[in-house]
């Protein structure tokens, strides 16, 4: 007997891609630093992605030179998202041009975010380093706006210079709250300012928590993790509870490529974050 | 004992040490406090003193190449600044100016280095102890020259 046409599954000339990207437009472009802005995206057809979660990624296409994979720095209302570029290379540089309209593509939402939920009830370190700080800030903006479920909330955000601090507004206004301790401080700075200077690791003597009810998130260059994690573990946090958002070169973003391996897993299926506990034994083997 | 001695004695650089080490360590010791923007070393001048911070924010800082100050560390209560006083040719190797109101002990670097060597276990226990502050800045120095906070 042959089977029902409406109800057998679809040839696979007849599904979507999971590698084709969706049609979007720029909504907003806030220039950060020299070098790095934030674009707001919409869908331009009721193809939308998914609405991502912190810590999530999404896959931008700019059209005609490429794809690069960049983290959620925002879930705005409807279906707009924001994303923070750096130049850095072909595709970041020709995103980096886009203006309000222009069409791009994007494929996401992918990969494991960050452990909200685990958060609840406990209290909260943020470490950020350079551009750690944009797959953090909607972990930010989901606890203040359900802030009575969490404990402390200790952020700590180093940059290079003063001039490569990003979300300058958001910033400020952290730094007025009395729910949420911030510290900034810089590689290098001129006479004229007055945070700290030094690496982040120096500031968390100051941070407030309480060990065995924390949760921690860093996101950054590598080793800005790695000896975040060894100092936070030497202040008692649990390995299993300090996470990192892991950046390789993601390309697929599907786990099918491989080019994201760390040693067992992909991250773009099973991280970009992952517990200390699971990365440790492969975070100072060379070469992984 | 006076309330100087009674503070140094319970910092934690000389907890614990042998009375005479602190005693002769605070010998022409003074307390500092600084204003804004006020310099408490010059580069280059005699270094003869070692602050112990007690509140406020100091900046280690040297000349740019174009000119200015170029702020490579800041300093905060609890912490020390200056080890000068005990390597010679005993002189600032950086401006030390404080960011805000800040207030310290300041240990004579002459009296210091005699308490090292006229006590020299205690002297040794403090050099333990003040070899790690050291290193820490040279481990911070170095991971501010790998670029730690860039992406």
């Amino acid at each position: 007997m042959l089977a029902d046409r409406s109800t057998r599954p679809p040839e696979p000339a007849e599904l979507p891609s999971p590698l084709a990207p969706r049609p979007y437009r720029v909504g907003r472009v806030l220039r950060e630093t020299s070098d790095t802005m934030t674009l707001t995206v919409r869908p331009a057809s009721s193809a939308a992605i998914a609405r991502p979660v912190p810590g999530q990624f999404n896959m931008l296409y700019a059209v005609g030179v490429g794809e690069a994979a960049i983290s959620v720095s925002g879930v705005l209302e409807g279906q707009e998202i924001a994303h923070t570029v750096r130049r850095a290379g072909k595709v970041t540089e020709a995103l980096a041009e886009l203006t309000p309209g222009d069409a791009l593509g994007v494929r996401g939402p992918y990969g494991h975010g960050w452990p909200l939920d685990l958060a609840r009830g406990n209290d909260l370190v943020l470490v950020a380093g350079g551009l750690g700080l944009p797959p953090l800030r909607p972990v930010l903006e989901a606890v203040l706006s359900d802030r009575g479920a969490f404990g402390r909330v200790e952020v700590i955000y180093g940059a290079r210079t003063p001039k490569d601090l990003v979300y300058y507004a958001d910033l400020q206004d952290w730094r007025q709250r009395s729910d949420l301790r911030l510290q900034t401080t810089v590689d290098v700075a001129g006479g004229d300012w007055n945070g700290d200077v030094g690496v982040v690791t120096r500031r968390l003597p100051d941070a407030r928590f309480e060990p065995d009810r924390t949760v921690a998130m860093l996101c950054g260059p590598e080793i800005m993790m790695r000896l975040t994690a060894q100092a936070l573990v030497e202040r008692q946090v649990p390995a299993s509870r300090i996470f990192l958002s892991m950046e390789r070169n993601m390309k697929c973003a599907i786990g099918l490529c491989g080019h994201c391996q760390f040693g067992p897993s992909f991250l773009c299926r099973d991280g970009p974050v992952l517990p200390f506990s699971r990365l440790a034994p492969f975070l100072s083997v060379k070469e992984v | 004992m006076t309330g100087l001695e009674e503070a140094v004695r319970h910092h934690p650089l000389f907890r614990g040490l042998e009375p005479a080490l602190v005693h002769a360590a605070v010998r022409g010791a003074t307390e500092r406090e600084a204003g804004a923007g006020e310099l408490l070393a010059h580069e280059g001048s005699p270094a003869d003193s070692l602050f112990l911070v007690l509140s406020g924010k100091v900046a280690l800082q040297m000349d740019r190449p174009d000119g200015g100050a170029l702020t490579v560390q800041t300093v905060g209560a609890g912490e020390v600044v200056g080890w000068s006083w005990l390597v010679p040719p005993h002189r600032w190797r950086f401006d030390v100016r404080a960011m805000k109101a800040s207030r310290a002990l300041v240990l004579d670097g002459g009296s210091l280095r005699e308490a090292l060597q006229g006590h020299p276990a205690a002297g040794f226990q403090f050099l333990l102890r003040f070899l790690p502050l050291l290193a820490e800045r040279l481990e911070n120095t170095r991971l501010q020259l790998m670029d730690l906070h860039a992406r």
